[in-house]
């Protein structure tokens, strides 16, 4: 923006005072979002807690809380948005494959295959799930306000050492109790001939991707270890930059 | 990989020790002498600027011209190991021709053994097989004998993305074609006519603009012209566009889509469009850039759209 020196005070401010306005909404709208994130995912805790102490069992849990976790795994959407755009700074790679692999549980598996909704491992991904995410949109609501607990800070960056391989194997053994029900059903799935000339089988399909979770997951466990490093102890991770 | 390593070089009218050189000398040159002292760094991995975070200079940049005094501080920075373009080019191109015609003859192990080695009983199957090849030694033949490539290397790790891409979806655009349960197009010989028209025209029209890029730069250099309309109609197409040689090749692959009424190959047209976009209109954007009086009317990749 070419200005001259005279005038280019005075724009300058008002271009300045515009940022500022706009990144000051952009927080608000940040901070709210965090904030309804957290709240949503300690509803869900706490009526996983209800129901558990109420009925002794994790038979129907799943179906008692579907209708929430679908709303709110899939909000996180927004999230992808907010790291392409550049307002959250993390990497949208990671961002990405995070809330894609969530959103394919939740809709392609455990929404889907009914038969699994009783499963152990549903709850075990659920559990890991909902502390994940309540560490992870707690410390971000509290960082925006600028009054970050180190307990948080310490909890969103421990947590997962613990959490992630849990939450991997519950998805994992889901999937895999899954396999016999889409191979019966044939959900999802299309066969020769037909006029489009492609054929899809969804039984491979969830084969293939719980053997992408072998590349991926070490991937997104590695990146998380690296930041823990550089938030909790300070230390400059040199990135191997292209 | 970071540009830690500095190398200090004297410049000096007479060169007669090593990290001397005349003003006159060329980065190329530098790179070089980098190289024998440095064996493991061939030039095409070196990247040499003046500033750490600075940009890389060019091989033809001269000493006398940067802004640099009597001894001048060049910034090393490793690119990786370098892979010709060319080599690239032909790698990723062969593939295609030999994997789909692997299936085409159904080789064993595809399909139902009963099937090996049969032909396809539908006569789109052969047009289609024809077509494929003749796109691919198409583009071989462009690779060797008339591309002019503006950089000779890119990372090695690019070859297995790249083969990985078009390998990859060769094979799977031709198991559906020449699969013994393939359904032609519903629309029969109307739709397989219309669609063998396009994929010609723009084949044609494709190689015409190949050819007319080829002839702005004349061999050896590396200068930038404006590309614009020449005697041949196939050209014209430069007065709407700035990198009709994509707008070609997508018209290309929707008449190959047309023909085979393949979603698979539906699929590839998309994907080959949304990376071709993204390159056009960084081309264009570029041209924006180098030439003042560049024609207002031209659109990256489809005229006036996009």
């Amino acid at each position: 923006m070419a200005s001259s020196e005279e005038d280019g005070t005075v724009e300058e401010k008002e271009n300045n005072n515009k940022k500022r306005t706009k990144s000051a909404l952009v927080t608000a709208w940040l901070t709210f979002y965090n904030i309804a994130m957290t709240a949503g995912w300690l509803v869900l805790a706490i009526t996983m807690m209800r129901f558990y102490i109420q009925r002794g069992t994790h038979k129907g849990l799943y179906r008692s809380i579907a209708r929430t976790l679908k709303f709110f795994q899939t909000f996180a959407l927004v999230e992808v948005r907010l790291t392409f755009v550049g307002i959250v700074k993390t990497s949208v790679i990671v961002n990405g494959v995070q809330v894609c692999s969530r959103i394919f549980m939740v809709w392609f598996v455990t929404n889907s295959i009914r038969q699994i909704q009783n499963e152990e491992s549903v709850i075990l991904f659920l559990v890991v799930w909902t502390v994940m995410e309540i560490s992870r949109y707690s410390y971000y609501t509290f960082s925006l306000l600028h009054h970050l607990p180190y307990f948080i800070k310490w909890a969103r960056y421990n947590f997962f050492i613990v959490l992630y391989p849990l939450g991997v194997a519950g998805e994992l053994l889901t999937i895999y109790a899954a396999l016999p029900f889409v191979r019966r059903s044939g959900m999802y799935s299309m066969r020769l001939p037909n006029k489009y000339n492609v054929s899809f089988d969804y039984y491979y399909c969830l084969i293939i991707v719980m053997l992408s979770y072998i590349p991926l997951f070490p991937q997104l466990y590695l990146h998380m270890l690296r930041q823990r490093r550089r938030v909790l102890h300070g230390e400059v991770i040199v990135e191997k930059d292209e | 990989n970071s540009s830690r390593l500095v190398l200090f070089v004297e410049i000096q009218p007479q060169h007669c020790k090593t990290n001397r050189v005349e003003p006159n000398a060329t980065i190329g040159e530098i790179k070089s002498m980098f190289h024998k002292s440095h064996p493991q760094w061939y030039p095409a991995r070196q990247s040499i600027r003046l500033d750490p975070k600075g940009k890389s200079l060019k091989d033809e940049d001269v000493l006398q011209h940067l802004p640099v005094g009597t001894t001048a501080t060049f910034y090393f920075r490793d690119l990786g190991a370098q892979i010709s373009w060319v080599t690239v080019f032909l790698t990723e191109y062969t593939g295609p021709l030999v994997i789909y015609l692997m299936f085409y003859f159904r080789v064993p192990f595809i399909y139902a053994s009963k099937y090996d080695f049969t032909t396809s009983k539908h006569w789109v199957v052969h047009l289609a097989c024809m077509c494929h090849s003749f796109h691919y030694v198409k583009r071989l033949l462009e690779t060797l004998f008339v591309h002019r490539f503006s950089h000779g290397t890119m990372p090695l790790r690019n070859i297995f993305k790249n083969c990985t891409y078009y390998w990859g979806f060769a094979a799977w655009m031709a198991y559906y074609i020449n699969h013994p349960l393939y359904t032609p197009p519903i629309y029969g010989e109307q739709q397989i006519r219309l669609a063998l028209i396009i994929f010609l025209f723009c084949q044609i029209g494709n190689f015409s603009i190949h050819i007319a890029l080829r002839n702005l730069r004349p061999p050896g250099s590396k200068t930038r012209k404006i590309p614009y309309p020449t005697k041949n109609p196939f050209t014209w197409i430069f007065l709407l566009v700035s990198c009709p040689n994509y707008t070609y090749e997508l018209g290309s692959w929707l008449g190959f889509t047309l023909m085979t009424q393949c979603l698979p190959v539906a699929f590839f047209t998309l994907v080959g469009f949304v990376q071709m976009t993204v390159w056009a209109k960084g081309k264009h954007r570029s041209y924006l850039k180098e030439f003042r009086d560049y024609p207002p009317l031209r659109s990256p990749i489809l005229p006036f759209i996009l």
